[in-house]
């Protein structure tokens, strides 16, 4: 199902929920909605069900105007964080709830709820109560039942965010898999900038109830178009400063400064941002070397996570192996400056890769 | 503050008419030193709330003692154990100012008004809420919410732990990380014993010194995060700490040595090691690279995660995950990988096999 938003605003009494938003989903595409908690993802989600009507612009869908078309009229299927299944039900009559109140044949509906029980690894459970199963194995019953009615756009709420770790890193990787070939247009929230790597596909970067960006998801964590993108897309946050440019040279501060790329050493001169991800910031190595002041290091087994205070700024540094340090202790960091975002006074992305 | 132990505790919950108990958590023996920062890891049904339970005192044991201080504490109710507690969900009182919130515990147990203004404070100091304290909670965030809540676990100061319960799962991702570090700092400045609780493995490996990793009602490893992801002495571990976990590929035995696929494996292990039953390697995404020669594979999915590259390649049946830097290109084709014979371990029944010297 194609989808797309016409400049769709939705405002609940005084509040604005979500900012007019223009956005076009293809068939079949895998696309997350990316932000934090209230940026707008629930709203946004419900706008493209039908289950809200936009306060200002239309839902088009394959090239109709659907706005105001109730969602029970649209194969849609949508679900929530929490898992929602019918008690009393068996996990084979959970799924094939929908088919029979659609009045399926009986020999189709066996069918298919058996494909999609094999395809979310439940045919050993499907006689059983969903109080019979894990946390993991409820929602993918859940999951199933949205599945099985051959829904052509399927809305998923944060849907692993109740899952054990674990559980959440298996069906990350199952779940474009299963989509790709039901051939449903899929929109997933998340909260989480490495779930949306995983989940590769397309994402939307939400921030204060707007979409600041939406491309391939690995184009939108390198090339963030604002700050605003940026920060949306990293976990642990990405570290910004302001700089001064003047000429072909950019100063943190009187004693680091470092060569600007040509782009921006032809701009004016004055004031501008840098964002650096934590992982380009490092303990050891070379570059541009800047003086911190560790507030905590935390040692995850394979790689540290330094938060450091660098010229006033509250920087992380997110490092290979293990880098012990006390709180308060001076030490030096390093960055390879080819690495640093530059934004102007707006906040925008000053493009400066070829 | 306390040092706790438990001697092999034991828990089964009423078993249905007729039927023989089924231990929720098998024999644990554990010592929590004063002080220290523990974190209990493991999936959901693994048996880590039971064995907190145990500690607080929600939950007495079918069988073992618990001691505080070389003091038997089994048949101690809660109240007497002094034991702080922090809960998945934030427990406060709406109508109460952020003051009055903290202040709880110690009104309570009828502290001196100034003393109470005065812990208070410093309390509120440390996590950021000083400017907050004569606000309503009510009007504050999950995360502020949940900072009232770790403030009244830490401000009484006659605790002999506090036990955490998976204190971060309602908040947003990006202010779970500095919750995770403020604990940790408090963790610092205060000294007392912290045992966190949590199915997440960034949580527990950052936070605590010392990790409790379980298992099917059982202790399966109790190391640093150093420890437990360079040498996991279980496959379960492997498997749950590192993300993607540890590869765990069959093995044979070809004159006395390893063999994958066709490769022997360089370990170096006594003449009488007991390699029977069921041969297993494990080796780490972080330790598999691309090489001249090795084992050959396909490549069959590459996986852009930012900072790196997840490659699952594949040799005859078996699937490989391996860690590539963001910047390396992958090669075309049917490449070869190696494994670090350093960072390769060998598991007997799931169980890992100690080679010479290690």
């Amino acid at each position: 199902m194609a989808i797309e938003l016409r400049q769709v605003s939705l405002r609940v009494g005084a509040e604005t929920h979500i900012y007019e938003t223009d956005l076009s989903l293809e068939p079949g595409q895998f696309n997350i909605l990316l932000g934090t908690t209230l940026s707008g993802k629930t709203s946004l989600m419900r706008l493209m069900a039908g289950l809200e009507k936009p306060t200002r612009g239309e839902l088009w869908v394959n090239g109709e105007n659907v706005t105001g078309i109730p969602v029970q009229k649209r194969s849609v299927a949508m679900v929530y964080q929490a898992f929602i299944n019918y008690p009393s039900f068996s996990v084979y009559d959970n799924i094939a709830s929908p088919l029979k109140v659609a009045g399926l044949p009986r020999q189709e509906i066996n069918e298919k709820v058996r494909r999609f029980a094999d395809l979310l690894k439940l045919t050993p459970m499907l006689d059983r109560l969903p109080s019979e199963l894990s946390g993991g194995q409820q929602q993918r019953t859940a999951l199933a039942r949205a599945l099985v009615k051959g829904a052509e756009l399927v809305l998923l709420d944060e849907p692993l965010a109740n899952l054990d770790y674990k559980l959440r890193e298996e069906l990350r990787d199952e779940l474009p898999r299963m989509f790709a070939d039901t051939g449903a247009t899929v929109v997933y929230a998340t909260s989480e900038p490495l779930e949306a790597l995983m989940l590769g596909g397309y994402t939307a970067t939400l921030d204060e109830g707007r979409v600041v960006q939406f491309g391939k998801t690995s184009t939108i964590y390198r090339h963030p178009e604002s700050l605003a993108s940026a920060r949306v897309f990293s976990d642990p946050p990405v570290n910004i400063a302001s700089i001064e440019k003047r000429g072909e040279t950019a100063y943190l501060s009187d004693a680091v400064s470092w060569s600007v790329p040509p782009r921006l050493a032809e701009m004016p001169d004055g004031a501008y941002k840098i964002g650096l991800r934590p992982h380009h910031l490092l303990p050891v190595g070379e570059g541009v070397e800047v003086d911190g002041e560790v507030q905590i290091a935390e040692i995850s087994g394979s790689e540290s996570i330094i938060r450091v205070i660098i010229e006033g700024n509250n920087w992380v540094s997110e490092a290979h192996g293990i880098h012990g340090y006390e709180f308060g202790e001076s030490a030096s960091f390093f960055f390879d400056s080819n690495r640093c975002l530059y934004f102007d006074a707006n906040e925008m992305l000053i493009e400066t890769q070829v | 503050m306390s040092r706790i132990e438990f001697k092999d505790v034991r828990h089964a919950y009423p078993p249905p008419p007729g039927q023989a108990p089924v231990y929720a958590l098998k024999e644990v023996s554990q010592v929590w030193e004063d002080g220290g920062a523990y974190a209990l890891l493991g999936p959901s049904g693994c048996g880590k709330t039971t064995l907190l339970n145990i500690i607080s005192g929600l939950l007495t044991p079918s069988e073992g003692s618990i001691l505080f201080d070389h003091q038997e504490v089994t048949q101690l109710p809660t109240a007497g154990r002094h034991i702080a507690q922090v809960f998945q969900f934030p427990v406060v009182y709406d109508t109460m100012t952020v003051f009055d919130n903290l202040a709880f515990p110690l009104r309570n147990r009828g502290m001196p008004e100034a003393r109470i203004r005065e812990r208070v404070t410093e309390i509120a100091d440390m996590l950021d809420l000083s400017e907050r304290l004569q606000q309503r909670a009510s009007g504050l965030t999950a995360d502020g919410k949940q900072k009232i809540s770790l403030g009244r676990g830490l401000v009484r100061e006659d605790v002999n732990a506090i036990l955490f319960d998976e204190p971060l799962t309602v908040i947003d991702p990006h202010l779970k990380w500095q919750l995770r570090s403020k604990l940790k700092e408090l963790h610092q400045q205060i000294g007392v014993t912290m045992i966190y609780v949590t199915h997440d493995q960034v949580e527990a490996l950052t936070f605590a010194d010392q990790v409790i990793v379980m298992h099917d009602g059982g202790v399966v490893q109790v190391g640093s995060p150093v420890e437990l992801f360079s040498r996991p002495k279980h496959t379960f571990v492997g498997y749950f700490i590192g993300s993607p976990g540890m590869n765990v590929l069959p093995c044979r035995l070809e004159n006395g040595q390893p063999v994958f696929g066709n490769n022997p494996l360089s370990s170096d292990y006594p003449a009488d090691t007991d390699l029977s039953g069921k041969l297993e390697i494990g080796i780490r995404p972080e330790f598999v690279r691309f090489g001249d020669d090795g084992i050959p594979v396909e490549i069959q999915k590459v996986e852009d995660l930012g900072r790196f590259q997840v490659v699952t390649v594949k040799h005859e049946s078996e699937q490989i995950k391996m860690l590539v830097a963001e910047d390396q290109a992958i090669p075309p084709e049917s490449p070869m990988i190696q494994f670090d014979p350093a960072n390769l371990h060998i598991y007997r029944d799931d169980w890992v096999v100690e080679a010479k010297g290690a």
